[in-house]
Parts: C-alpha cells; sequence; structure tokens
C-alpha cells in the first residue's frame, strides 16, 4: 500500500476521475483542488473556487467527465471541464439546510444530494430549460441524510440517515428514463417509494453501500455495527456487533466481502454468509509496521510506572498507517465485483492506496470470496 | 450597537419544535416489562450460585418501560449480585455472558456510575474492567447510543 500525505487538515472527501491519474478533494475548507499523478508525486492542477461553505461532497462522473460537488451552503455545482479549466453551473436544490452527500447515478444523466434538510434531492437536467432541476424525497425521513448509494439499476438509491435507519428509495424521474424492470427490492418503483427501511440497527447510519448486482446492501452504523440486507420476498437482515469504534464508510469489493473503515484508523474486512445470513468479521487490514523491540532502562519503568501506572511499555502511538480517522472509502480498480484496489482518504489529511491481492498475500488467515 | 444584541435568548430557542416532521421514538409496548426477578435472583445468592444469580438478574431487562421504579430496582438488584462476586470470579462472571449479555452488562455498570454509593463504585469498576476485555470498546458505543436503556 502507499501512503500520501496532502495536507495537515482533513480532507473532507475526495473523488477520483475515470483513468484514476486526477483526484478532486477538499481540504477543509471551501474550495476543491485538483492534483494529478506525475510519477510518484501529486501536483495540484485546479482548483475550484465557488462554493461559499464547506465542501462536503464530491463525485467524478467517469464516463461524461462532470464533477459535482455539494457543500454546507445549501449549494451544488456541476462542473464541465471547458478547455483547461473546470465551469461550474449552480444546481438550485431549495434546502434550507446544509448538502451532506452527492452521488452521480450510473448512467450519469441524474444525481443525488443528502442534506440536513432531512431530503433527498434528485437532480436532472432538463432539456427545454437548459438548467438542472430537482425533485424531493421527503417521507419519511425524520433527520439528516448522512450517506448515498444508488443501485445499477440507476433508479433505485439507498440513504442512511441520522434517524438511525438505511432505506431504499425509487428515484425514478420519467423525464430522463423508461421504467425500470423487476428488482430483488420490489417492482413498483414510482418516485419516493420506501422499498426496504432497516430495523434492528441503532445508531446513525454513517456508510451504505450497495453490492455489485444489487441485490445485497451494507450500512455501517454509529454503535459499531455493520449489517447486510438481502432484497427478496422478505428482506433477509444480517447484522454483526464488532468490538472496535465506529466505522464510516462501508464498500463491497466483492459480492460476498466488504470493507470498512472509521474511527479506528484501519480499514478492516467482513464477509457475508448468504446460505447462513450471517455476517463475519475477516480481519484487520493494515500490516503495521514492525517497531524494534527497545529494552527499557529501569529508571524507565520506574517512570512508567510513577506516571500511568502501568508497566507496559507500550507506547501511545498508532500503529496504523492512517494517524486518524478514515472517513472515505473509494474503488480504484475493479468495481464492487472484484475489487483490486481501493484508497482510504482520513482526517490527517493523508490518502492511502490498498491493494487487496498484495493484502491477501501479507495475511496469511485473510480469504476474499 | 443596536439594543438587540443585549439578549441571546433567542440562541436558545428550538427552532424545529413545531415542525411535524421531526423524530419521535418509537413508542414499543414496555408496560408488561417488570425487569428480573427478585424472589429468584434472591434464592440464588442465597445459594451461593452466583453465576446463575448473574444470568438471572440480566435476564428481562426493563428497557422499554417508562416506569422509573422498576428500572431502579432492576439497578439495585443488579448492583447486589455483582457485589456478591469475589474478585477473582468476576472474569468467570463475564466470560459465562454471551455478546447481548456482555453489552447488557455494560449498560448496568454505567447507570450504577451515575448514581454511586459507598462501595459501588469500585466494584463496578473492577466489573468494567473485565467487560471492556471482554466487549471491547464497542460495548461501551452502544452503551453510549442506545436510545433506551436500562
Amino acid at each position: 500500500m502507499s501512503y500520501h500525505s496532502f495536507l495537515l487538515e482533513p480532507i473532507s472527501c475526495h473523488a477520483w476521475n475515470k483513468d484514476r491519474t486526477q483526484i478532486a478533494l477538499c481540504p477543509n475548507n471551501h474550495e476543491v483542488h485538483i492534483y494529478k499523478k506525475d510519477g510518484s508525486n501529486w501536483n495540484k492542477i485546479h482548483v475550484l473556487k465557488e462554493h461559499n461553505g464547506q465542501v462536503t461532497g464530491i463525485d467524478w462522473a467517469p464516463e461524461s467527465n462532470r464533477i459535482v460537488t455539494c457543500g454546507t451552503d445549501r449549494n451544488a455545482y456541476v462542473w464541465t471541464l471547458k478547455g483547461d479549466a473546470w465551469k461550474p453551473t449552480l444546481v438550485i436544490l431549495r434546502i434550507n439546510r446544509a448538502a451532506r452527500c452527492v452521488k452521480w447515478s450510473p448512467k450519469e444523466n441524474k444525481f443525488a444530494v443528502g442534506s440536513g434538510s432531512r431530503l433527498i434531492s434528485v437532480c436532472y437536467f432538463e432539456q427545454d430549460n437548459d438548467w438542472w432541476v430537482c425533485k424531493h424525497i421527503k417521507k419519511p425521513i425524520r433527520s439528516t441524510i448522512l450517506c448515498l448509494d444508488w443501485h445499477p439499476n440507476n433508479v433505485l438509491l439507498a440513504a442512511g440517515s441520522c434517524d438511525f435507519k438505511c432505506r431504499i428509495f425509487s428515484a425514478y424521474i420519467k423525464e430522463v428514463e423508461e421504467k425500470p424492470a423487476p428488482t430483488a427490492w420490489g417492482s413498483k418503483m414510482p418516485f419516493g417509494e420506501v422499498m426496504f427501511e432497516s430495523t434492528g440497527t441503532a445508531g446513525w447510519v454513517h456508510g451504505v453501500c450497495f453490492s455489485d448486482s444489487g441485490n445485497r446492501v451494507a450500512w455501517a452504523s454509529h454503535d459499531s455495527t455493520v449489517a447486510v440486507a438481502e432484497g427478496g420476498k422478505t428482506a433477509v437482515c444480517a447484522s454483526l456487533t464488532s468490538e472496535t469504534l465506529p466505522l464510516l464508510c462501508v464498500t463491497f469489493i466483492t459480492e460476498n466481502s466488504l470493507v470498512a473503515a472509521g474511527h479506528d484508523c484501519y480499514p478492516v474486512l467482513f464477509v457475508y454468509d448468504s446460505n447462513k445470513a450471517a455476517l463475519s468479521f475477516g480481519g484487520k487490514l493494515d500490516i503495521p509496521k514492525q517497531s524494534a523491540q527497545k529494552g527499557m532502562s529501569a529508571r524507565e519503568r520506574f517512570q512508567n510506572l510513577d506516571k500511568k501506572a502501568t508497566t507496559d511499555s507500550k507506547e501511545a502511538v498508532l500503529e496504523s498507517v492512517h494517524k486518524n480517522s478514515i472517513s472515505q472509502l473509494s474503488i480504484l480498480n475493479g468495481g464492487k465485483a472484484q475489487c483490486a484496489k481501493f484508497c482510504t482518504t482520513g482526517m490527517d489529511g493523508g490518502m492511502t492506496i490498498w491493494d487487496v491481492k498484495t493484502l491477501e498475500s501479507a495475511m496469511k488467515d485473510l480469504k476474499i470470496v | 450597537m443596536s439594543k438587540n444584541t443585549v439578549s441571546d435568548r433567542f440562541r436558545k430557542v428550538d427552532v424545529d419544535e413545531y415542525d411535524e416532521n421531526k423524530f419521535v421514538d418509537e413508542e414499543e409496548g414496555g408496560e408488561n416489562q417488570q425487569g428480573p426477578d427478585e424472589a429468584e435472583v434472591d434464592s440464588l445468592i442465597r445459594q451461593g450460585n452466583l453465576m446463575g444469580a448473574l444470568q438471572a438478574v440480566l435476564k428481562n431487562p426493563p428497557i422499554n418501560t417508562k416506569n422509573q421504579n422498576v428500572k431502579d430496582r432492576a439497578e439495585g438488584l443488579v448492583l447486589k449480585v455483582l457485589s456478591s462476586f469475589k474478585s477473582t470470579d468476576i472474569e468467570k462472571g463475564v466470560q459465562s455472558l454471551d455478546k447481548n449479555g456482555v453489552d447488557l452488562l455494560m449498560k448496568y455498570i454505567y447507570k450504577g456510575f451515575e448514581r454511586p454509593s459507598e462501595n459501588s463504585s469500585a466494584v463496578l469498576l473492577q466489573w468494567h474492567e473485565k467487560a471492556l476485555s471482554a466487549g471491547g470498546v464497542g460495548c461501551i458505543v452502544r452503551v453510549l447510543t442506545a436510545r433506551k436503556t436500562v
């Protein structure tokens, strides 16, 4: 894995371009910086300044090469590359609280914005008026939407919210697409219909992710649990309580394996067994450096006992690559079906690229099914 | 400076109070929850079967009830059982519980911390240490995030 420290401030959010040579990230302020990879260095090539508040979400559409950003100033902008510069187009979201997360749909003809106004704005481009318009999904959301993920059929949208629920909505916009075929989550999908609502887990839902086929959805909740639901006649839910601090982001790397990361500063693997409908812990994915064991002098031992009432020689230094919480996880290669590389950014201002093959060979008991 | 800046009471106004979409906790029927059975637990303590007493006192937790007396009684009972354990047996007691049991035990421990009595904190701290090594920090996070607790 390779770690690169971009800044001293936390990276609020990031997004990669199609060929993974450029990364757009927000350095915890009102701007978006785009860095381009040059050998082993990263050079800042663009600075996108338009937001009046912190940028909370960035998504880069791979095919159409457009960037959508949303921020605490209650606005979203769609940026298109004209020549050598990125030009913004304002999108009126009609929200009265901050926007929290944004995602392009798989076909890139619409995007969804989750906000503190307890609603999701689904925005699409209206050709006649040459303007982005939006529709709201309000019921039955009772609190801020923290995270979103689209189903591969371009219609269903999973949303994790601060009212402790993960829901799947239909975001079908008849102006831009055909009626969708039935899925595992249901067949009637009018706009705003709730196809699935989770029960059982408490705690804000920080991260949500559909699997590659769209038949499974996973979410990470603030009460240190991860859960997977499988669609079908009756949705089957499996959850796992973990012994670690809450996880903030989760993604499928194959149809049965999930990688999640959060306040413990290292990614972890979970494996879902659909026969038993059970989720199990797969292993910690960080390979700590083997630090040399220094012998402790008698004086150090006494000092430890005096100051900390312990004879332990462990220093309070994090052994993981990231030195602060990991806030976002993104897949680089292989998609959600056979992920080969994924990237994490965190509050320590650093970005790490993890190679799945290397991790598998480094950890003997790790099995990614 | 205008006169308006003298009072800042406006900052404490809850702008979402009259919003009909406000989040309300689900009302789950808690009327029948009586908490652990006092007689059963007492008899098990008297017999010296402390493991059994621990299992019995963690049954039927008054999580959903709004009756504060039931909750206080349950907490008192749990404290009695925890105090009657010998320090060396605490670890075995924790091992005998499953994941949900450890979470529930941690909830009772923190409830006990809220109102310390003579010796309760020392006993609870010993239990806390053992429960922490069994349940990890995740267990404590679940105590903090639970909206309905003992």
